[in-house]
């Protein structure tokens, strides 16, 4: 196993880099700090449509959400496959597809994170900014969500977690990304398949217990600055929010 | 219609099986993942310091490494280890079916383990106490007294990760088990017809999942009214 990796390690952490694209570990990581970077604005509007008290807004929001998280990523990836290059007509590359994909599957489900977020601030605090003269706009923006998005942080943090497993699915559609790279050790190797994916589940392991453990960090220390304030928000459960895996 | 294209074609059939593999394999998952969940978050409970670490242990790696992996890992490398006779016989009998259902099932036995553990922690620690001063021992009160109430509380988070299994038996499609995603596939690859096969696809994962969540709901308003 430590032969493979002292051999080829070059492969699995750039692709072939200097001389071709980027692929591997660092592709991965690229391609889950873009999804979490676009999907998170659009998260922050789903939630809003999800909470709005104008009917087809939230119906919109709502069905959005259902619908994503109703259906398997790799059903969104083949429906980006198939429709981004009819909308753009131009041809798109397994890269760009893979991103979309992530971005909406992860703006459903981050947005639910973000919602809940928003509903476990006390509603005093909404309130006192109406009364200080600031309008709705303001009030979301300025004091609402800053702190709903502090207070959710940890969730964000995990959610980012899931985020790099999911882009493992770009083995399906070829983006050489870490498995796709293993996978293709694999077959110049032919010999050692058990080895080849053993490596690649424990780095999967190392990076995302890193994020994970990011996470509880923040988490603890969220927890203990609320603690001394007058105004706690009312505990999110991490259980009651709908992650993906 | 380019719908009835795909009927006319005998392609019903094809998607008919489509969804009964990933039932099956859905179902069998499902079950393999919720045995080994209930057994882990008891002994994560009850048992002794070196069992509690390999439980805890157990639940990170399959949490922190993707499921698509896990899968690949199962049927390329594990089957590998296998003695010769026995890749044989799985090779002869769709073993990748079995190696698909133990990798999803044990990747989501972790997310289950979790949701029963906080469960286990959402039940007062009286009941325990009590149910031990009326003489259960330690595993027949956590059967019989923790265990049933610790599901209700986790009902919600349960349904949550069955949806996000019946979704993940997509993955299977990566190791070549014929399951819905991989039909779809190939009828959209025999027929052109991409819009109506994918949607076909489409509103059976979402209908199935809406199904699970409210099979879900049924259960818990049930619970709610005999519990009290």
């Amino acid at each position: 196993m430590w032969d493979i990796i002292q051999n080829h390690y070059q492969l699995l952490l750039l692709g072939t880099f200097p001389q071709g694209p980027l692929g591997g570990l660092a592709l991965t990581l690229v391609l889950s700090i873009l999804g979490l970077c676009i999907s998170f604005p659009l998260s922050i509007l789903l939630a809003l449509g999800r909470l709005s008290k104008f009917p087809p807004v939230y119906y919109l929001a709502t069905t959005i959400v259902y619908v994503v998280r109703g259906t398997p990523l790799l059903m969104l990836i083949f429906w980006s496959y198939f429709l981004l290059p009819l909308l753009i007509g131009n041809t798109v590359n397994p890269f760009v597809t893979l991103l979309c994909s992530l971005v909406i599957y992860e703006a459903a489900y981050l947005s639910e994170v973000v919602r809940a977020g928003i509903v476990a601030l006390p509603p005093g605090q909404a309130e006192a900014a109406r009364a200080l003269g600031f309008g709705r706009a303001k009030t979301m923006i300025y004091i609402v969500l800053p702190q709903a998005i502090y207070n959710m942080l940890p969730s964000i943090v995990s959610q980012f977690a899931s985020l790099i497993k999911e882009t493992s699915l770009g083995y399906v559609i070829s983006v050489h990304e870490l498995t796709s790279a293993a996978n293709r050790l694999n077959s110049e190797l032919l010999t050692k398949p058990f080895e080849v994916f053993a490596i690649l589940a424990l780095t999967y392991f190392l990076v995302c217990s890193t994020v994970t453990f990011i996470a509880h960090v923040l988490e603890r220390r969220i927890a203990k600055r609320r603690q001394g304030q007058s105004i706690t928000p009312s505990r999110v459960h991490r259980d009651q929010i709908y992650e993906s895996q | 219609m380019a719908f009835l294209e795909l009927i006319e074609g005998g392609y019903g059939q094809q998607f008919i099986k489509g969804i009964q593999f990933t039932l099956v394999l859905a179902s069998a998952s499902w079950m393999l993942a919720m045995v080994v969940a209930i057994v882990l978050a008891a002994v994560r409970n009850l048992g002794g310091v070196w069992l509690q670490r390999f439980v805890t242990l157990y639940v990170a790696y399959h949490r922190n490494v993707p499921m698509l992996v896990h899968v690949l890992l199962w049927y390329f490398g594990i089957s590998n280890l296998l003695p010769l006779a026995w890749q044989d016989l799985a090779l002869d009998h769709g073993g990748e079916v079995i190696f698909a259902a133990i990798a999803i099932g044990l990747c989501s036995s972790a997310y289950f383990t979790e949701d029963i553990r906080s469960g286990i922690r959402a039940v007062a620690t009286g009941q325990t106490e009590a149910s031990r001063a009326l003489g259960f021992g330690s595993v027949s009160s956590m059967v019989h007294i923790i265990l049933p109430q610790a599901f209700r509380a986790a009902l919600p988070a349960l349904v949550n990760n069955t949806v996000v299994l019946f979704k993940n038996t997509s993955m299977a499609m990566a190791i070549g088990v014929a399951e819905l995603t991989y039909v779809t596939k190939e009828i959209e690859n025999a027929t052109f017809l991409t819009f109506p096969t994918y949607a076909t696809a489409t509103l059976f994962y979402i209908g199935g999942s809406l199904c699970i969540m409210l099979i879900g709901e049924h259960i818990a308003r049930r619970l709610q009214f005999r519990g009290g």
